[in-house]
């Protein structure tokens, strides 16, 4: 009976955090970033677990073997065993590829095109503005990229092309004749719904794996382009005890659970 | 002795109509935001400004002294939107250069070693080069790769905000990160520097700190002492940024939206006028690092 009630009470939130983990499984020595708090958990984990030799910052300019939880904390909770501030990020960790972020644009495009810059209007007076193209076009040309979106819809996975290029992706026209492009490695898309990749035809997405109870038709109806199958869709595992005691540690104010509308179970009722 | 202290109005003065003006610090941490509100108080116009920009981008445009703007981001870190920001933008009232955070500090080291451009992959297959008109190169070695050739970006005037200077320019800066303070400075034609502390010699004074020196002082034009001169931004060791200020700030984008109806409330007639108004450089020291 303990086991099923540990299963009722997994949410999916953790069930996201923990398939996110695996995008990070063999990297190498390579920095983890997870911007927000299922990618920065997902990364954590993964550290924790199955991949001990991935590196990571405090989330400011120090790096840490011992992930940093989340949320209101002491100051001084931070044991620094490197440094690697903004200063010398791009020499360090970006340009030469020695590292893996997983990131929420607000847009992507069937090509792995992302946009979170701005949406409508023209470059000089956009609709709607966003952030800025920040680091992204550096990063998706010199390292390897994941995703994680809290809600599958047309809105982010969007038909066309996304309004704004901000991360390059594996459109051919966009590809400038002598440029070199090896380093793009987007990698995996984490949703609320299921698992993707990048392993269709000419590095079209496509389902890895489905969250317990949805459906690849329920999946294609959220997505605004065409998607691929794998091979063998599975049903995305649920985390296991261990798994569930780190996410636990690393958040300790239960901010996960204000990611997902409604905070839904990860096996649905 | 060489003596490099100015007033801010004087340093403020050397700033004119047109010119291209730095903004060191990034988003919400080590603003010069004494100088950028002086600034805001002059009749200065049609600046071209380059940053990793914050609430001092904001504010200037929101005051209209922006023409151009050069940018990778703008925002407040716990406030992604920079609301000021954002309205700006969205009226068309700014020319845009947008860049990517690496290519950015690139074009900033162009511009420090003189050099026309500098090459880079970045902004390949994305829509950065085709809107910003940047250009590309082709090595002339066997692998005659296409590249992006970032322009450098020369600056007329660099403003930063430091830990400490001397008199003659000797600055140290401190805190767990410098971002690219020291690419503004070298790329500017004139560099000034406000700092938390200054002193007349930096060697009868910190002589043990000597490493913190983080460029020399042939990058400094002038220097004035503006304790809490960061403010509402980060200043670590000294201060965090103070978030109750920067959600007043951004809660005015919305009510009642005007600029001028509430410059002085965020910029005030003068900085000691402001710094009474948040309660005295004391309460600045007070504010809690942040925690990430």
């Amino acid at each position: 009976m303990t086991q099923v009630t540990t299963i009722n009470t997994i949410t999916l939130a953790e069930l996201c955090i923990f398939a996110a983990s695996e995008a990070f499984r063999g990297n190498g020595e390579v920095i983890a970033t997870g911007v927000g708090p299922v990618p920065r958990l997902a990364a954590g984990l993964a550290k924790l677990t199955h991949s001990p030799e991935l590196m990571m910052t405090d989330g400011e300019a120090y790096l840490v073997e011992q992930p940093v939880p989340i949320g209101p904390r002491a100051y001084d909770d931070r044991k620094p065993a490197g440094y690697l501030p903004f200063s010398r990020f791009f020499d360090s960790a970006v340009w030469t590829g020695r590292r893996h972020a997983m990131v929420t644009p607000t847009q992507l495009d069937r090509f792995g095109q992302i946009n979170l810059s701005y949406m409508g209007g023209t470059y000089r007076q956009p609709k709607t503005q966003m952030l800025g193209v920040r680091g992204f076009p550096g990063n998706t040309i010199y390292h390897a990229n994941s995703f994680f979106f809290p809600a599958h819809g047309p809105r982010v996975f969007v038909p066309g092309e996304v309004d704004m290029i901000s991360g390059v992706g594996y459109n051919p026209a966009k590809r400038v004749a002598g440029g070199n492009y090896s380093g793009v490695d987007l990698k995996s898309i984490v949703t609320n719904l299921c698992v993707m990749d990048f392993g269709g035809t000419d590095n079209a997405i496509r389902v890895v794996s489905l969250h317990p109870g949805v459906t690849f038709e329920e999946v294609q109806e959220a997505t605004g382009f065409a998607l691929e199958k794998a091979p063998e869709i599975t049903v995305t595992p649920l985390p296991g005890a261990e798994a569930l005691a780190v996410i636990a540690a690393l958040d300790p104010h239960d901010i996960r659970a204000t990611v997902i509308k409604d905070n839904p179970p990860a096996v649905r009722a | 002795m060489l003596d490099k202290r100015m007033s801010a109005a004087e340093i403020v003065a050397q700033i004119k109509d047109g010119m291209t003006v730095g903004i060191a610090g990034w988003g919400p941490r080590r603003k010069p935001m004494a100088l950028v509100r002086e600034l805001l108080r002059s009749d200065v116009k049609d600046l071209t400004v380059v940053a990793y920009g914050g609430a001092d981008v904001g504010m200037l445009c929101a005051a209209g002294k922006v023409r151009k703007l050069v940018f990778a981001f703008v925002s407040l870190d716990a406030i992604p939107l920079e609301p000021w920001f954002r309205k700006s933008r969205e009226s068309g009232a700014l020319e845009v250069l947008e860049l990517d955070e690496g290519m950015f500090q690139w074009g900033l080291k162009a511009a420090a070693f003189g050099l026309p451009f500098l090459p880079t992959r970045v902004g390949l297959g994305t829509d950065l080069a085709a809107l910003g008109g940047l250009k590309t190169v082709q090595s002339p070695y066997d692998d005659g790769e296409t590249l992006i050739a970032m322009p450098a970006l020369k600056l007329d005037v660099a403003l930063l905000h430091v830990n400490r200077s001397d008199w003659r320019g000797n600055v140290q800066v401190f805190g767990p990160d410098s971002y690219y303070d020291e690419w503004f400075a070298k790329a500017a034609a004139k560099t000034f520097v406000s700092c938390e502390e200054l002193v007349d010699r930096m060697e009868d004074h910190y002589p043990e700190q000597a490493q913190d020196n983080l460029f020399e002082r042939c990058f400094v034009s002038g220097v004035i002492e503006m304790p809490g001169g960061a403010h509402p931004s980060s200043m670590p060791p000294h201060y965090g940024w103070d978030m109750k200020a920067f959600k007043a700030y951004a809660a005015a984008a919305k009510d009642p939206g005007d600029w001028a109806a509430v410059q002085d409330r965020f910029v005030g007639v003068n900085e000691a006028d402001y710094l009474n108004s948040i309660g005295g450089k004391e309460a600045v020291a007070a504010l809690p690092l942040p925690i990430f």
